[in-house]
């Protein structure tokens, strides 16, 4: 006997992937940051650029800024599941607030002389990176900004003699006077 | 200075752990020594308070604290010692996790000195059993521990309940510091479970139930957890609402199944006229369930046309399956007696006769039916006999993982919450037998038996000297077909009958078994023997092996293929071998 198909018109969902960036507040705790990871892998989120650091000695609380990409149902999801955790003091997404700013600090070497030389120290002067070491035939710039810019950045010293990058990952934090 | 020779509060970090359990009120604690906890055990030794349970297995005392826990609604206790001790841990409080069952499980460590130098029996027991349990701590320094105790047992037992673990290094327990009784602040600030459900969303939710033409109630293991008060008020609503109740295999027993709106379990091997109910329904009032794979079938094809309101104590299990458009975070209990008084003030029951008659004819199919056999013994009738021959009694059932399972589910009737124990998220074979062991030490003149499959029983079959040693009279009923029967199923209906590895060539005699036991064998083989067999096994006082020889190939209906709609179950008549390739084609790479 033939089964019945769904009785009901179906509408499938194909809902766009969103970046977000999250702020996370912790207690510094060991094992807390194992915790985090271990939820993005075990429940296979995604992770862009993970930073933490101790923000507040006194009251050991550590703040780790997240950018992950997801359906928005999987971002809300995300949400719920660090909230959760015992450690996790508050997640706020700092998209959805409209009005956060982002930064990334990376610390490019260049390696190379004549005309690329001199190349890397007019771009490095138009993206405002600064030199904080320098040899005969090296430069290592650091550039601050949002995290486009900086891989721009990255692709243009890239045919002038790139030899490595290294990226500290967002930090965000939202404008005016409120806190998280 | 102060002289602390003669505080009381100044112990060791052995004697603290048993002090703590002592003021939180454990009386029992299922454990297996080992090198790292031997100064625990010392402690045990020397009080009387609380009573330790030896097992057979780690395992076992994980299964068997999840019994006691699920009995009673208090927190089970297990102690072990670290390595394997510990890893064997891993599978309980994994279930647990998922069961959303209160635990504490202590461990023992190598000293700190040695913590990360590969030592004897080391392992890095809060590293493995992070993604295993709610929250777990590693005590470092015994300062630290009488807080940590008392914060695991609030973590384990508030909120969404789950399974904790502390991790003790030997040199913290044999260290002396100053032990204090709970208090407030022991407990992390940024921990606060949310209980009372928002006023304004209650309402929203009474206005949709009030107006719903083919509403249904859905409930779920929630609401056993919340305490007998949630389904105490789980009836008042249903009476209230006259809406008809299905429940998920954690629920069962929240909503008597003689009552009269009782649909019978929802889901995967759940009746058509509860399948068929969420799937035509207008309004879903979802209690502490979470949209189970299980339960929902095809996502995008479940309940298609309804409204649906989600009362869950975990806000990451709102909208994670399933999009809902009135969730309310709280307590399963809280949030219903508040929903019960807003409707009661505000609203009237609603007319819903022709939901009603629609339902009666779902019914009618009488979807769990089965032929008859005088021959053979079914599966489902050796269930339907027992439930009948223990109706009225004090009755606990446990249950392993598998046909068997499902067969329990469909067939015995559970009239109250917390008398029904089973591995329903991990889904662990083995469980049963210890956590029967847990039951009955919870429940020590109560009949405890555990539906059991011939397969799965194995798994933890050594916890039968555990209830020999501590006068258990567990009873252990085996669904004996000689397959692992749901592995069997599966192959017929999706890998063209080849039944790779799942017949077990060589059972143990299990009348022997008992024997070798000290406990007490019986066997039936006969429809005409199985009453007289079940009436000898409730009278015998020990623990019995009670092997049930069911016919070999009988299979598990009606089900809902993996990947298919509630309104596209095959029905056991239906499940002609044409039918059912068909309805099973494209689901194979499902679980």
């Amino acid at each position: 006997m033939n089964q019945p198909a769904s009785a009901y018109f179906l509408e499938e969902r194909h809902d766009p992937n969103e970046t977000h960036t999250l702020s996370v507040l912790v207690q510094n705790e060991p094992g807390v940051l194992a915790r985090v990871i271990g939820l993005f892998s075990g429940r296979g989120y995604n992770i862009e650029s993970l930073t933490v650091s101790e923000t507040e000695s006194q009251k050991h609380l550590s703040r780790i800024t997240i950018v992950t990409t997801g359906t928005p149902m999987v971002i809300q999801q995300i949400k719920h599941q660090l909230d959760r955790m015992i450690p996790v003091y508050r997640v706020v997404d700092m998209t959805l607030t409209g009005s956060s700013i982002e930064r990334e600090l990376a610390m490019v070497k260049v390696r190379g002389g004549g005309d690329h030389r001199v190349e890397a120290l007019r771009l490095a002067d138009a993206f405002r990176a600064r030199v904080i070491d320098a040899t005969t035939e090296s430069f290592v710039f650091e550039i601050t900004g949002n995290s486009s810019k900086i891989s721009q950045f990255i692709d243009l010293m890239r045919p002038l003699g790139l030899v490595e990058v290294s990226r500290t990952g967002v930090a965000a934090i939202t404008r005016g006077p409120e806190g998280m | 200075m102060t002289d602390k020779s003669h505080d009381p509060n100044q112990m060791t970090g052995a004697a603290m752990i048993v002090r703590a359990l002592i003021d939180h009120g454990v009386q029992h604690v299922f454990g297996y020594p080992g090198g790292a906890v031997l100064p625990i055990y010392d402690e045990i030794f020397q009080q009387s308070e609380v009573e330790h349970i030896l097992v057979r297995h780690e395992q076992g005392a994980g299964h068997a604290a999840e019994g006691y826990a699920r009995s009673t609604g208090k927190p089970g206790v297990v102690l072990v010692t670290s390595g394997p001790g510990a890893t064997n841990m891993v599978t309980p409080l994994t279930d647990a996790l998922m069961d959303s069952i209160p635990l504490v499980c202590i461990t023992g460590q190598v000293p700190t000195h040695l913590i990360g130098n590969d030592a004897f029996q080391e392992c890095d027991t809060v590293g493995i059993t992070r993604p295993a349990t709610k929250h777990n701590w590693l005590v470092r320094d015994v300062n630290d521990l009488a807080r940590v105790l008392h914060e695991a047992f609030y973590v384990a037992t508030t909120g969404r309940p789950g399974p904790v673990l502390v991790d003790v290094p030997k040199d913290v327990q044999f260290a002396t510091g100053t032990y204090h009784p709970p208090r407030k602040s022991d407990v992390h600030i940024s921990y606060t479970p949310r209980v009372k459900g928002d006023a304004t969303q209650i309402r929203k939710a009474v206005a949709m139930l009030a107006n719903a033409k083919r509403p249904v109630i859905y409930s779920g293991g929630g609401v056993i957890n919340s305490g007998p008060e949630a389904s105490k008020l789980l009836r008042q609503l249903v009476e209230a609402t006259g809406f008809p109740i299905t429940s998920t295999l954690m629920g069962l027993g929240a909503y008597p199944a003689s009552g009269p709106n009782w649909l019978g379990m929802l889901g995967m091997h759940g009746t058509y006229e509860a399948n068929m109910s969420m799937h035509d329904c207008d309004v879903m009032l979802c209690v502490g369930a979470r949209f189970d794979d299980r339960i929902t079938g095809r996502v995008d094809a479940f309940s298609p046309g309804s409204k649906k309101i989600h009362i869950d104590i975990d806000p990451s299990s709102i909208n994670k399956n399933i999009r809902v458009d009135v969730p309310i975070i709280g307590d399963a209990g809280n949030v219903l007696g508040d929903l019960l008084q807003v409707f009661k003030a505000e609203a009237k029951k609603p007319d819903i006769k022709a939901w009603w008659q629609q339902i009666a004819q779902w019914r009618a199919r009488n979807s769990l039916s089965y032929r008859k056999n005088n021959d053979i013994i079914l599966p489902q009738y050796a269930i339907q006999r027992l439930f009948e021959l223990t109706r009225g009694k004090d009755t606990y059932i446990t249950t392993e993982v598998g046909q068997h399972q499902m067969w329990a589910a469909q067939f015995f009737g559970f009239e109250e919450p917390h008398r029904w124990m089973t591995s329903g998220g991990l889904g662990t074979m083995g469980y049963g037998l210890p956590a029967a062991v847990g039951v009955q030490v919870a429940h020590p003149d109560s009949l405890v038996i555990d539906i059991a499959g011939d397969a799965s029983v194995q798994m933890t079959i050594q916890e039968m000297s555990t209830a020999v040693q501590f006068e258990l009279p567990i009873k252990i009923f085996i669904l004996n077909n000689q397959y692992m029967g749901m592995v069997r199923q599966w192959q017929q209906l999706l890998h063209g009958n080849r039944l790779s590895h799942s017949y077990s060539e060589a059972l143990p005699d299990f009348v022997k078994l008992a024997d070798a036991y000290g406990c007490v064998g019986l066997q039936a083989t006969k429809p005409s023997d199985l009453d007289g067999a079940i009436k000898e096994m409730i009278a015998i006082k020990r623990p019995v092996l009670f092997d049930c020889r069911v016919a070999a190939l009988e299979n598990c209906f009606p089900m809902i293929p993996s990947g298919k709609a509630h309104n596209e179950m095959l029905l056991p008549e239906e499940a002609t071998d044409e039918a059912t390739a068909k309805a099973f084609s494209g689901g194979k790479a499902l679980v």
